[in-house]
């Protein structure tokens, strides 16, 4: 096999792994925080893909409006998570966590009705930016230079991420409410803002994901469903809550997808479920997430 | 937790509702007298609604009854379907035979992945249950030549149902009427049998476990064991409604495993009410006529559904029956008072 | 017989119990006190299952029973209640015994009988005997505080065990209702023949009943013996200076 073949099949599983690190860390730290699957996170992706692809049409249909469109997308549904939270979401708290699963479910299906409604089923698509619509040859490949740019994009946020949790104020915070949040509450610290800042950064973090996948892929119904299988795979090989583990479980997803699919045509299907469970039963907690 | 008055109630009948009329009896012979007094359409829908009732009830007794909340409940129901279409369309094996096969084959499955999953915790546990189920769907969806990969397996043929023309009043009946009659009888005796379950000792164990693990293991508990029977009873009972479906339906698809089905029949459950036995088949049949009517008007019935789910998690949580019971209680106290 | 010796439990470096050796004669009432942190509950946890020590043994009539499972424990005739009231919540107080007889005698297996009535004499009976008759219908998170730590006592009798530890059977009550609760259990105790380990912050209490007391310090015994000989022992005054334990009357 030439190596360049394979440099390319590296590269491939490298993008699909950055978006989904994108996305998935949104999801890892609400969960962290929190203790919730947010099923509705994949809503929020897609609401980013369409609210971009909107203000994309508003603007100036021919790119240059691009990084506005997605800031404005990803301030959208960080407003929309906030709307969420603060007016339903926080009632859920002290009830069965099985509830809040189901709740924001039933976010899913709202949220994926109501896009139909207003985007209607067919395909939607964005131009990838001007400034970013070249090429590269690496390896004798030929690699997309906005694909690079979501590759490096990826370490970025985990490195700002971590920044964040560690060198801030609001992340020392952040990471003692994964520890204990009701010592937290008991410190004085403001667990309900906490909350509700963690869930808008979440979200925000979807819908801006969500926004820079358009150029390259489409914007169709059903890509919220599809997303948030990914993502919580992801989560669970590298462990909820953890901001690297998410940023690995994230590249070893891409790879195992990528290679697999050369091995055993159908095997990416069935493999990552699998590798999903195998996880699950010798290591729950992932790879580098704390037993709970 | 939530103030103790809460929506879930033992799995004890502490029902309100007048004992003195035998509903299920009342309801048993309703159902009975569909393929004669409905149409075509009326005989569909209550066969699914009766199916979906079985299905729902097998979950309660995990979710209500014993609190494992699994998401992968699907795989069981498809599982099922598959070993019994497989088996008579493919094999040319009776459904005397083929239909108790899909409920051992099932449970066979059930006591292979729940071994793995009731061994982690919670949330976990609901994750592995997903895993497995999608495990499942993708195996159905690509094994082409024993599931029929993405095409199923299309006409699974009706069992012979010849004798019953020798019955007085079924003779004229079609071949789909006279499934459905079966169905009724085969689904009243797997709930008769699924409620005796909850009623037993061993249903009381199981309420206790799901009250509080730890302390049930300190009376002597072996949790897991008793997590893994109901796991095993739950799906096979699972697997029976998907054989039934299978048959039902013409034909086993790969889209009946997948997840959302699980999600939608956790609904189903939580509709009518998972504190009670009977809230589940309630909550079937609510579903499956709102799901009718709605999508006479409209497309958009995931909206429907979604915001059913967000008013029953808000403002009902005790679904259909619950509410009714807390209804009934209310005009009592009152009618004392 | 109940007999502990020489359990270490750590927990990420923290040594909660050091070289533990304690031995409870059948039919003996004995107790093991300590301050906060002494490692009371970890003790217990030790013995009945809950946490697996690092090294030592825990033997119940010559039995080796170290680390084995807590319903295993349970089987073999070591009953618990809890310091903070460990019940089913949901349940009725009937159903909470209930539950407690089906599998002590081993009916958790029928899948067919009908349990309604399962063990109502017995109930009645157990309940009688704790101070609860008449509570049977009532949801047990709706007792009050006393009347679950009775429930609790009740839940743990169930299960008809040779042994009972009780982790802080008063706590919280007033001095009235511990007194009728060291009334009961004494009781208990001599009714059923029973082996009594109990935790203890009231060292009226401790005084009151016990025959043999250990002095639980940072995990480790610091004094083994009779109530006289534990209230002399200089090095519990030292521990306990300040604490009120002494009582020099």
């Amino acid at each position: 096999m030439a190596p360049s073949f394979l440099f390319s099949q590296f590269m491939g599983g490298l993008t699909t792994a950055m978006f989904l690190f994108l996305i998935a860390s949104g999801l890892s730290l609400v969960f962290g925080v929190m203790r919730v699957i947010n099923f509705a996170h994949g809503s929020f992706y897609m609401i980013g893909a369409y609210l971009a692809w909107q203000m994309v049409e508003w603007l100036h249909p021919s790119g240059e409006a691009f990084w506005p469109a997605a800031l404005f997308a990803a301030l959208g549904v960080g407003a929309l998570g906030a709307v969420v939270e603060r007016l339903f979401f926080r009632s859920l708290y002290g009830r069965e966590e099985l509830y809040q699963l189901l709740f924001t479910y039933g976010l899913v299906l709202i949220l994926g009705d109501a896009a139909k409604f207003i985007w209607g089923t067919g395909q939607l698509s964005v131009s990838t930016p001007p400034v970013l619509a070249g090429s590269v040859q690496i390896f004798g490949t030929t690699q997309p230079l906005y694909t690079l740019f979501i590759v490096a994009i990826g370490p970025a946020i985990a490195f700002g991420g971590w920044l964040a949790l560690n060198r801030t104020g609001v992340g020392r915070m952040v990471r003692a409410a994964q520890m204990d949040r009701e010592m937290l509450g008991a410190l004085g610290a403001n667990v309900g803002t906490l909350y509700t800042g963690m869930f808008v950064v979440s979200a925000f973090l979807a819908g801006l994901s969500g926004a820079l996948v358009t150029p390259v892929q489409g914007i169709v119904p059903g890509m919220d469903v599809l997303i948030i299988v990914q993502a919580f795979i992801v989560v669970v090989i590298g462990g909820m809550g953890s901001l690297w583990g998410t940023f690995w479980g994230s590249v070893i997803y891409g790879e195992v997808l990528s290679f697999g699919i050369l091995i055993f045509p159908g095997f990416s299907l069935f493999s990552v479920f699998a590798l999903m469970a195998v996880i699950l039963i010798i290591r729950p907690w992932g790879l580098f997430g704390r037993p709970l | 937790m939530g103030p103790v008055r809460a929506a879930i109630v033992t799995a004890s009948d502490r029902a309100a509702l007048p004992r003195r009329l035998p509903w299920t009896l009342i309801v048993f012979l309703i159902l009975a007298t569909v393929p004669w007094l409905g149409s075509r359409y009326n005989v569909f829908l209550a066969e699914q609604i009766i199916i979906d009732a079985l299905f729902a009830v097998s979950l309660n007794l995990l979710l209500g009854t014993t609190g494992l909340v699994s998401f992968g409940h699907v795989a069981y129901f498809g599982v099922g379907a598959y070993v019994c279409g497989i088996l008579m369309k493919t094999y040319g094996v009776p459904f005397t035979l083929a239909f108790p096969a899909a409920g051992l084959g099932t449970a066979a499955f059930a006591l292979i992945s729940g071994y793995f999953c009731v061994r982690l915790i919670k949330l976990y546990f609901a994750m592995l249950t997903l895993a497995f189920s999608q495990i499942v769907w993708a195996i159905c969806y690509k094994w082409n030549d024993v599931t029929g990969g993405d095409q199923g397996l299309p006409e699974i043929p009706y069992p012979h149902l010849d004798w019953m023309s020798a019955v007085p009043g079924l003779t004229d009946l079609s071949i789909g009427d006279r499934f459905y009659l079966l169905s009724l009888v085969l689904i009243a005796v797997s709930l008769a049998v699924l409620h005796r379950i909850v009623r037993s000792p061993f249903g009381r164990v199981l309420t206790a476990i799901r009250d509080n693990p730890e302390r049930a293991g300190f009376i002597g508990v072996n949790v897991r064991a008793y997590q893994l029977a109901a796991f095993v009873v739950a799906g096979a009972f699972a697997g029976l409604a998907g054989a039934l479906y299978g048959i039902f339906s013409r034909g086993v698809f790969a889209d009946y495993v997948f997840w959302s089905k699980s999600a939608e029949v956790m609904i189903m459950t939580i509709l009518g009410g998972m504190g009670y036995f009977w809230g589940p088949p309630v909550g079937a049949a609510a579903l499956v006529w709102l799901n009718q009517e709605i999508t006479d008007y409209t497309e958009y019935w995931s909206f429907v559904l979604g915001a059913i789910l967000l008013l029953l998690l808000f403002a009902f949580p005790g679904g259909i029956v619950g509410g009714i019971d807390t209804l009934w209680t209310r005009l009592r106290n009152t009618r004392r008072a | 017989m109940l007999e502990v010796s020489g359990l270490n439990k750590s927990f990420a470096g923290f040594r909660a119990v050091s070289n533990v050796s304690l031995t409870v004669d059948t039919r003996q009432i004995a107790a093991v006190i300590g301050p906060n942190g002494a490692g009371k509950s970890t003790l217990f946890n030790l013995i009945t299952g809950h946490l697996r020590p690092d090294s030592g043994t825990v033997r119940l009539d010559g039995r080796d029973i170290t680390g084995a499972a807590p319903h295993r424990i349970c089987r073999m005739g070591i009953g618990r209640s809890f310091q903070r009231t460990n019940i089913f919540q949901k349940l009725t107080v009937f159903e909470n015994l209930q539950a407690a007889f089906i599998v002590h005698r081993r009916r958790g297996r029928n899948f067919w009988a009908r349990s309604d009535a399962l063990y109502r004499d017995e109930t009645e009976a157990l309940l009688a005997s704790i101070g609860l008759a008449g509570a049977e219908n009532t949801i047990a998170g709706t007792l009050s505080y006393g009347n679950q730590k009775q429930l609790e006592l009740g839940l743990a009798l169930a299960s008809d065990p040779q042994v009972l530890l009780l982790d802080e059977p008063t706590a919280g009550m007033s001095a009235s209702e511990t007194h009728e609760t060291i009334a009961l259990l004494e009781r208990i105790a001599a009714e059923r023949s029973l082996t009594l380990l109990f935790t203890e912050h009231d060292m009226e209490v401790v005084f009151q009943i016990a025959r043999k007391i250990a002095v639980l310090h940072q995990g480790q015994v610091i004094a083994e013996g009779a109530p006289a000989d534990v209230r002399n022992d200089p090095e519990v005054r030292r521990v306990y200076l300040g604490h009120g334990l002494v009582h020099t009357q």
